[in-house]
Order: C-alpha cells, then structure tokens, then sequence
C-alpha cells in the first residue's frame, strides 16, 4: 500500500467550478427526483408524528438532502454507508423501497427491521445500507470494519460512514480514525455539520470548529465541502472515493450542511432564530439544482412538475401502506436475538413484497487467501529501532 | 492424551480455526509482534501473517467496534482484550452493537465475533486489574457467555465459538493461563451451553465456572474425607444457562453450593439460586449457599487481598452449611 502522501491544507484541483454543464440530463433529474422524495417523506412522516402514528425519538433530514443524494449518486451500488439516527435518507437514496422505510417509522411488521428498530435504526442490507445508529458516533468504529473487511478480501468497496459533526467530540471517532490511517482502510467519514449537537452549536463546545482540520492529526486528506449543492457533494464524494478505492487510505470529508427543522420532533429548537432559519432555506439544495436545469439547461419546467407529482403519489402510497399493515405478531418477540444455527438471513423485500431480491453473499472459509500484509515486517522492525533511537530534541 | 496447558490449548484452537476459515483473524494489543500479553498468540503473526494477527493500538473501543462491523459482513474476528477489565472502555460497541445487530436489523444481520481474553483476578493487582464482570455481560440479551475451566474445554469452546454466528464473551483466567491438562489434539468442538458434571456425589451439589471449578475441586477433596461426596458442576457456559443439568443435580443432591470469583451483590450466581428456587422449591432441603468474592474492591496489600477472595475453606463450610453439618452443630 502507499504510503499517505496527503499534506494537509485544500489541494488547487479542489477549486470546483460550481455546476459545470458536463452532467446528463439523467443523473440530474435522479438527483432532483431523490432529494424530493426524502423532502416528502419527511414532511410526511412529520405530520404523521403529530397524528401520533410514529413515536419515539424522530430525527428529520430537511435541509440536508443535497448530502445523501450527492454521496449516493458518486459510489458504487455495492459500497457500504452507514451512519447514524438521522437515518431515513439512506435507504431512500438506494432504492429502498419507501412503504416499508415508512412501515418501519410506524413500527409495522412490514417495515425493513419488522418495525423493531423505527426511526432510528433502519437497515438495508439488500442496498448495503448497514444501519442508523441511536448513540452519537458508535457507528464510527463500525465503519473501520466494514473497510477492513473490503482491504483483508481486497473487494474493491469504499465505506461511507455519516456522522454528525458532534459525534467528531466522541472517543470513537479518534480511535477510529487514527486505525483507519494506520491501516489505510478505504472510507470516507463524511461529517454532515448541521451545526447543532441537539440544541449546542458546535463551536461553544469545541476549540476547532472545522471538523475536516482534525485530519492533519491523523495525516489524511480533508477538506471541507458545500452540503447545500448536490452537485458539490457528488465531485467531493467521487473523488475521495476514487481516492479512497485506490488505496490512498481515509478521507475526512466535511460537508456543511443545516436542518431546518429541530434535532428531533420533539424539539422547537429555541437556540436558534427564525432570521437564521430562513438565511439558509435562501440556499435551499432542492430549487437550486431545480432552477439549475430549467435555467441553465433547459429542462422545462413540466418535466419537475411530472416528477414532484409522481413522488407526492408516491410517498402517499407509502404512508397508506404504513398505516394500512399490521402490527407485528407476538410471536416476533423472541425472534432476532439470537441466530440459530442454520437460521438464514431475513431478506425485507422477499418477506413484505415477495420480491426477488439479490442478496449479498460473503466469501466462505476456503474462496479466497490473504497473502498481503498489513504490517510489512520491514516496516515494524524500522519503526520499532526508530522509537528508541530518535528521540525529540529537547528545547 | 497430551498435557498442555491452558494457553497452548487457546493456541491450537485459535491456529486451527484460521486455517479452517480464512475469514478468522486475531485483532488486540500486542497479539502479533510480542505474540500476546499472555503469549496466547505464540507463533501467529509468523503463521498467518501481519492482516490476520493485527497489532491494535491501544483503543479497545475502537478495535471492538472494528471487529463488529467486520463481523457484519462476514468475517469472523476474534478480538482479544488484554484483560476485560480494559473491555469496561469497550463496552458500548458490545452491547449497543453487537448484542443488537441482529434485533435491530430484524434479521438482516449477523454477528459472529468472539471477545475474548483475562477476567477475574490476577493477583496483587489492585481494584482496576481484578475485577470478574461475567454477570454484567449475561445481563445482555444477544450476547453468550463463556467461562470455562480445563484447558480442553476452553479448546474445545473456543473453536465452537469462533463458528458460532452470534457475538461471544469468552473469559479465560489470568491465573489459568499456566494450568495443565489433557488436550485432544486437532479437531475438539464442545456444545455451547452444555455443563460438565466433573465429579458425582450424591451429598451437595457444587455449580461453579472458570477458574473457581479449581477451588471446588479442591473443596471437594477435602469433604470426601469427611465422608460427604459432592457433585461438582462446572456451568462452562453461563449464557445460556444449562438449566436442565442444574436441575438433574440438584434434585438428586437436594443441596446446593454457588460458587463465584466475582462479587455477591447481583452476581451469576444470584440467577443460579433464582433459578432453583423457582424449579427446584420442592427439592430443597436447604436455602442456597453462595459462596463469592467480598463485595468490596479488590485490595493490594497481600492480607487484605486474600480475605476478599473465595477459598476452598468457604467452600467446604458452605457445603456443610447446607447439609447443616456446621462446626458445633
């Protein structure tokens, strides 16, 4: 592996020229189409708190498409994401299949954990979304493991992990990071700074604001990336994906984003201004990319106004569906606890839908070999003469 | 049969295992290059090279919580703690994680991770370095836990552990680490969750895991002089419980002695008798006996040390107890 020749500070080839017209016209109206789409669910699954349909703690991404959908749309459909609480956005960018994301938030057995995890704790694995996880930056070190299994069998994955930018205050995500450089395991922690750990602004609590500095502290690459322009967080996320995939090692990737709504549903965020609120809503990722391709290139407007009623159709067909399943059988209770030998995974979309589905498969005991190092001996033997020998100079 | 000990015995199982299935691999501090804390990796790295014995940093929430996500897609790590002591730092990513995966995904995802490596005391190493926390881990839906004694048992539990596709806390003992016994060479798979009845009496019934089995063995010896024989009961795996060979002793014996290193307060053992109560009220002849480690924090100073811990005396007293053959009675 080579050795991670990142210096930290922005590279002059990061200098991206906003929205070059070198997009097609497909990728541009997928952006658009899953941005709104996680727009309407989440206003939906909104009023549906307030009906008292979803309970629990429920964590809205408005505001924040433009991150999900631009990462999405730069990796492979194979390479694992995986983040945290705030969570509906991930499956919903994949494919996943919005009648069973809702089902989940309603806690139905039709949703994509059966409605055992909820809001917090969607997965689908089907799509290689490996979960949302309810305790700030426990899915940090989780990600090292997804990256260290794609380096030991030498897949060809990149990891994305999502994590808030107050999880960077975590132990976790020291550990983790420090591991992944050593190793120069292939993720991109992509922090979404929305600006607020629950109602603390990030600065009042960290000396170092800007998360994608600690990089320098670990010698990887980081830099910062506007979480508002979908097309920003595409170039950002493809190019430390290429980099990462190379096997240049981790990338910390900042994107500057804000959720208009409060940290939970439960929370009228009161820390901050209405003024503040509406500023960022002027750079609102969902019309900017819209009024992008009308103006720019073209697009007429009938197009969007197609597309904006398809997803309203069919996020209402989601939440019909989410009301109209049932609750999930007692007999669920004792079930995925523990695995029982020979007990096969649960595949959501054949359970729910009785839909074919490509299943990922791990290789087996004996399909492969690791014959690579990830500590060459050299290497250990010359780090290990130099700890004794050069000693810091005394001032 | 050959004698090896308890070390070696983890040794060859661990080497074995990862030549069966390429997805094992040893991750944990000073596993590889110093081939382990308690050379329990001896010869590894050499074997298997630096991707399949790793030297973590010293990060145990970290490396944990590596091991879970490899877990997830299919590798099989064992994660070594240098003692669970340090695991206490690690202690998230294996309950809020592993122990949850699968419920939360419902169904999607599987586990197989063991976290293995010293619990209980070591001696003369303080409160920080003695602590036996084998009761916080059963606590956790999602987890199984495994104390075994004999240098075959712990080979013949750790391989199936390792093959086992659920996240495992296996404890060993800083103390055993040197003890001797017969060994099956090559393949040695024990059940998870099946007891060992080590010697059969029909006076008392002695349940006992991990290093404390040595002490009731001992207990033992010392009662059958006294003409009272004991059944001695090595759990061997206290997650899940085997409740049916507890049940089958204890109602041959109608007597029953819990013995554990660790604190009394809300210890294994408290379920054991729990356990007993419930399904055996009838067959008792007398209240359970616990016979634990003080409830206090673990001294250095020799004298204060060994009156917090279990001895083979407190056990033969405790046997009596419940035969009410105490002194002067």
């Amino acid at each position: 592996m080579p050795r991670n020749t990142w210096k930290f500070g922005p590279r002059p080839d990061m200098e991206r020229p906003g929205m070059a017209p070198q997009y097609s016209k497909e990728l541009l109206l997928s952006m658009y189409r899953k941005m709104y789409l996680i727009r309407r669910f989440e206003e939906r699954a909104a009023q549906a708190y307030t009906q008292g349909k979803i309970n629990g703690f429920c964590h809205l991404y408005i505001g924040q498409e433009a991150v999900a959908v631009g990462t999405t749309e730069a990796l492979r459909p194979d390479d694992y994401q995986l983040g945290a609480y705030r969570d509906h956005a991930y499956p919903l960018t994949r494919g996943a299949d919005p009648g069973m994301v809702m089902a989940e938030l309603f806690g139905r057995a039709t949703g994509y954990c059966k409605g055992k995890g909820g809001s917090m704790h969607i997965f689908d694995v089907e799509h290689f979304v490996l979960g949302g996880y309810g305790i700030v930056g426990g899915q940090i070190p989780l990600a090292s493991g997804l990256a260290f299994a794609s380096r030991y069998r030498n897949d060809g994955r990149v990891t994305v992990c999502y994590f808030g930018e107050a999880a960077a205050n975590q132990g976790a995500f020291h550990e983790t990071l420090n591991m992944a450089a050593k190793w120069s395991l292939p993720v991109i922690f992509l922090c979404e700074n929305n600006r607020y750990g629950m109602g603390t602004a990030f600065a009042r609590v960290s000396p170092m604001p800007e998360v994608y500095k600690r990089a320098a502290g670990y010698g990887i690459r980081g830099e910062p990336v506007d979480g508002m322009d979908v097309l920003k967080v595409y170039e950002a996320v493809k190019d430390c994906a290429a980099w990462a995939r190379s096997g240049k090692g981790p990338v910390l990737l900042e994107a500057n984003t804000y959720r208009y709504r409060g940290h939970s549903m439960s929370d009228p965020a009161t820390y901050r201004s209405k003024a503040e609120v509406e500023q960022h809503r002027k750079g609102d990722p969902i019309p900017k990319l819209r009024q992008y391709c009308v103006e720019q290139l073209k697009i007429p407007e009938s197009e969007f106004e197609k597309l904006d009623a398809e997803v309203k159709a069919l996020v209402d067909g989601a939440v019909k569906f989410a009301d109209e399943s049932p609750e999930p059988s007692l007999d669920e209770l004792h079930e995925d606890v523990m695995v029982e030998p020979g007990e096969p995974d649960v595949k959501p979309r054949e359970r729910v839908l009785g839909a074919k589905v490509e299943w990922p498969r791990w290789p087996g005991p004996q399909e492969y070999r690791v014959t690579w190092d990830l500590e060459p001996r050299a290497q250990a033997e010359e780090a290990e003469q130099q700890a004794g020998l050069k000693q810091p100079a005394r001032a | 049969m050959p004698e090896i000990a308890w070390r070696e015995a983890l040794n060859q199982a661990l080497s074995e295992e990862m030549e069966r299935d390429v997805n094992v691999f040893l991750m944990g501090e000073e596993v590889a290059r110093y081939n382990g804390a308690y050379k329990v990796s001896q010869g590894l790295l050499d074997k298997f090279g630096s991707a399949r014995v790793v030297d973590a940093p010293i990060s145990e929430l970290g490396f944990a919580g590596l091991g879970v996500g490899a877990a997830m897609v299919g590798l099989r790590p064992v994660i070594e703690m240098m003692t669970w002591n340090f695991a206490v730092l690690a202690m998230d990513q294996i309950v809020n994680n592993a122990a949850k995966l699968r419920h939360m995904s419902g169904g999607q995802l599987r586990c197989p991770i063991v976290f293995r490596g010293p619990n209980g005391a070591g001696g003369r190493l303080s409160s920080q370095h003695s602590q036996s926390l084998e009761a916080n881990y059963a606590h956790f839906p999602g987890l199984k836990v495994l104390a075994p004694s004999t240098p075959a048992d712990a080979k013949g539990l750790l391989k199936a552990a390792i093959r086992d596709d659920n996240p495992i806390i296996f404890l060993e003992a800083e103390l055993l680490y040197g003890v001797k016994g017969e060994v099956p060479t090559g393949e040695h798979l024990l059940p998870i969750g099946k007891a060992d009845l080590k010697r059969e009496g029909k006076d008392a019934t002695i349940i006992t895991w991990s290093r404390m089995y040595y002490f009731a063995e001992q207990a033992a010896q010392l009662l059958e002089k006294e003409g009272i024989h004991v059944d001695l009961l090595d759990l061997r795996t206290l997650k899940p419980l085997d409740e049916e060979a507890i049940l089958a002793s204890v109602r041959k014996t109608n007597r029953a002695v819990v013995v554990e290193e660790g604190w009394n307060f809300c210890g294994a053992g408290a379920q054991i008798a729990d356990l007993l109560q419930l399904k055996a009220f009838d067959e008792l002849d007398s209240p359970v006996e616990r016979v634990t480690g003080l409830d206090v924090n673990r001294s250095y100073a020799a004298v204060l040390e060994k009156a917090t811990e279990v001895s083979a005396e407190r056990i033969v007293a405790a046997v009596k107890k419940v035969m009410y053959r105490e002194e002067g009675t």
